[in-house]
């Protein structure tokens, strides 16, 4: 990769309204960025959403993506974690072929990456599992040979370690 | 309140003591001060229309919904107040797209509203839907579709509060027919706040003191005029910066008129098509103060070679344009007005006698002047003699292309607010309604368009407009039967090969001006012959001495009149930056 591309989680605080998806999302295709990751639920306040999205691209460019970010109405606060000591999580769902022969080793496996058995059925079994990007593909690659049936993935969200925490209420404190 | 006399959803609801959407949409924008609403009607915003009558905001017709957005564009320009358009669902939302764009590009304020298909109908590819929100969402500041019309009132509200705050745009408002004649008890929000946008006109004390001090150890400034000055208001701050510092002053197209061009310290146009002496200013400075603009690719050409020595202020109100293209030294984010004003104050008095000469030097060097001895018409001189006639002070609207470039050269103007052209879109078609619409916005003043023969065409239909509404425009066509600027290019970068430029019926046989014979050629349409169809007059000039009485008929007229000046395709704009060159590549003219 060159140097300047990089790998960036970035968080979004923004109102929980429709359209607001859009308008980030088209931030990142007007420029043909792919979005890798997008997770979004509401916050404790059900009036605010907040985003996590991972993206791949020129420094340069993603800075004026944040920076087009912070500019549009309805987001509230945006914040890169690329500089920033956080926690990524991920949580994974993986159908795998299982049966008599094979069951056992898939539990071994599980223990070890400390994922559950969701689902069994004869020739199948589901295993959840949450952890950052490295760990989920680390599973994968021991899967694989028993046969992956299907794969779903929430996508990251991230929180940034420490006491320092993103609120609407601290947000308001700063902005009033 | 509605006069109608046949009984309306308006009237009816007037009965019951509650106000549909409509009402309460008119009522808002009554008292947001909206004297004027530029549109066309149609089936979705009937309601809105309905309302509008007898409403004490005056309803422009015009003839296509583009030209409604480029006349509330021009009134927004020329007044600084916020200009309001309208379309019906569908292709009346569609055609608002160009004009929005346009406006947001050069950070104008707009409300546009566009009637959308009943409620109950969208997403089900009903006649006359678009989904309007989905495509105004990239050309506009911010956008809404309102849902409830419980929300109408503090939409609009918030609306007219982000188009005119922070860095300007276009607003738009999607509103479906049946949220129109919805009916609701209404009180107008007093106050307004958007939890999520707080602009701040005053930007922190650091970076003022930061830009202060490189200014004061500055030995060769300059100052970088562009748009946000003339949003901004703040030509008077930046005289007194200007005065105090001694510091020469170069502007973009966008600030036209924002610093007074008889000053012994204005040096002039910079960019692609700007003067010798202001581009070289800019590579040669040791700071360069921008104010409210944002090193635009065709002011900058090539970034690797721009104004290298110099250490930068970037002054500007949205932080996403510092540091976009150029890196800068001093990043200062706020009201241009505001930072100007703190700076003029508190910089330390200074003379550059040395720097001042030295750029007084390049400017005698290459004046931009006219070549003397010229056969045929020269479009500069044309527009010269307009500057003469009107000494600087009409309100002047332009297309884009080579006339628009020869303008920025030959019309400075004498305050700012006054030069209406589609800088960062570069929309053809821009200057005839623009120009209208600061004419209903100023009806007293003088107010011209220059324009080609190409973009004129685009929106010639406004002409209707300015006849049905009594407002004169004078048009003046600088016809040199081609798209000039992309002849312009083919010739200098295309070997000549002229492909789907020319605009005569008679192909390539007056590509060359030996072949060219002023009035013998077939040129459809035949403008006079336009403009006598709406029932005006025009004259068509093809010598500098015609020019001074054309200019005088025109100024004299009591209508909207043409003048249409014959040049030679063969007239080209310089100075010229080509195109992915530096500012040292300048081309001052061709031998």
């Amino acid at each position: 990769m060159p140097d300047n591309i990089g790998r960036h989680t970035i968080s979004v605080l923004v109102e929980n309204r429709f359209g607001v998806l859009a308008r980030i999302s088209g931030l990142f295709s007007a420029r043909g960025y792919n979005i890798d990751s997008l997770s979004v639920g509401t916050t404790d306040d059900p009036e605010i959403s907040r985003m996590t999205i991972v993206v791949r691209g020129d420094q340069r460019i993603l800075e004026q993506v944040v920076k087009q970010l912070n500019k549009l109405i309805d987001i509230i606060k945006v914040t890169d974690y690329e500089q920033t000591p956080h926690l990524e999580r991920d949580l994974v769902l993986v159908k795998v072929t299982a049966d008599k022969s094979s069951r056992s080793e898939l539990i071994q496996i599980c223990d070890i990456f400390r994922a559950k058995i969701v689902d069994v059925a004869v020739d199948s079994i589901i295993i959840e599992m949450t952890g950052d990007e490295e760990k989920i593909e680390a599973l994968l690659r021991m899967l694989r040979p028993f046969g992956v049936k299907e794969t779903c993935r929430t996508g990251i969200v991230a929180m940034a370690r420490g006491a320092k925490g993103i609120s609407v209420a601290e947000i308001e404190k700063v902005m009033a | 309140m509605s006069k109608a006399e046949n009984k309306t959803v308006s009237e009816a609801a007037e009965a019951t003591n509650l106000k549909t959407g409509a009402q309460i949409l008119v009522d808002c924008l009554e008292r947001e001060g909206v004297t004027h609403f530029f549109g066309i009607p149609g089936g979705a915003c009937l309601p809105i229309y309905d309302a509008l009558y007898g409403s004490k905001i005056q309803v422009v017709l015009t003839r296509h919904e583009q030209g409604g957005t480029h006349m509330a564009d021009g009134y927004a320009r020329s007044t600084g107040r916020v200009g309001v358009c309208l379309g019906t669902s569908g292709p009346g939302a569609t055609n608002l797209v160009t004009g929005l764009l346009t406006a947001h590009m050069d950070s104008i304020p707009l409300v546009a509203i566009t009637g959308q298909v009943a409620s109950h109908l969208i997403g089900n590819d009903a006649f006359q839907e678009a989904d309007a929100t989905g495509v105004m969402r990239p050309v506009t500041k911010h956008n809404y579709m309102v849902k409830d019309v419980r929300d109408l009132a503090r939409t609009v509200r918030e609306a007219f509060y982000i188009a005119q705050t922070g860095r300007p745009g276009p607003v738009h408002i999607d509103i479906p027919v049946d949220i129109q004649k919805a009916k609701i008890a209404y009180t107008w929000p007093e106050k307004i706040s958007v939890r999520s946008y707080k602009p701040k006109a005053e930007a922190k004390p650091s970076q003022i003191d930061e830009a202060i001090e490189l200014i004061n150890q500055a030995k060769k400034p300059l100052l970088y005029v562009g748009g946000g000055s003339v949003l901004s208001g703040a030509s008077a701050e930046l005289l007194k910066l200007a005065e105090k510092a001694d510091i020469p002053v170069v502007h973009t197209l966008m600030a036209n008129g924002a610093f007074p061009f008889d000053h012994p310290n204005y040096v002039g146009i910079l960019g692609m098509h700007g003067k010798y002496s202001a581009n070289t200013a800019m590579q040669k400075c040791d700071l360069l103060i921008s104010a409210g603009a944002r090193f635009d690719d065709r002011v900058t050409g090539t970034v690797s070679t721009f104004s290298r020595q110099s250490k930068k202020i970037h002054i500007d109100i949205d932080p996403a344009n510092i540091g976009k293209t150029v890196p800068v030294d001093c990043a200062v984010v706020g009201d241009v007005k505001s930072v100007v004003t703190e700076l003029a104050k508190r910089v330390k008095a200074a003379k550059h006698p040395e720097w001042r000469a030295e750029v007084k030097g390049w400017e005698e060097k290459h004046p931009l002047a006219i070549k003397e001895g010229s056969k045929t018409l020269q479009p500069q001189f044309v527009i010269q003699e307009l500057h003469r006639l009107t000494k600087g002070e009409a309100i002047v609207a332009t297309g884009v292309g080579q006339h628009q470039m020869w303008t920025m050269q030959f019309y400075q103007c004498r305050s700012p607010k006054n030069f209406l052209t589609s800088g960062g879109l570069g929309t053809m078609g821009f200057g005839f309604p623009a120009a209208l619409g600061a004419k209903f916005a100023n009806p007293d003043r003088t107010v011209v368009c220059i324009d080609g023969d190409g973009s004129f065409q685009m929106t010639m239909p406004e002409l209707a407009t300015s006849v049905h509404e009594g407002k004169k425009v004078i048009v003046i066509v600088i016809n040199n039967y081609f798209l000039g600027m992309v002849r312009q290019w083919q010739e200098l970068f295309y070997k000549e090969r002229y492909s789907g430029s020319n605009l005569t019926t008679k192909g390539s046989d007056i590509e060359r001006a030996g072949d060219f014979k002023v009035g013998d050629f077939d040129y459809i349409p035949s403008f006079p012959k336009i403009f006598e169809a709406y029932g005006l007059k025009s004259r068509r000039i093809f010598k500098n001495e015609e020019v001074e009485g054309a200019i005088k008929e025109a100024l004299a007229s009591d209508k909207s009149f043409l003048i249409e000046a014959m040049i030679s395709p063969e007239e080209k704009v310089f100075p010229m930056i080509p195109a992915g060159a530096g500012l040292d590549d300048i081309i001052v003219d061709m031998a």
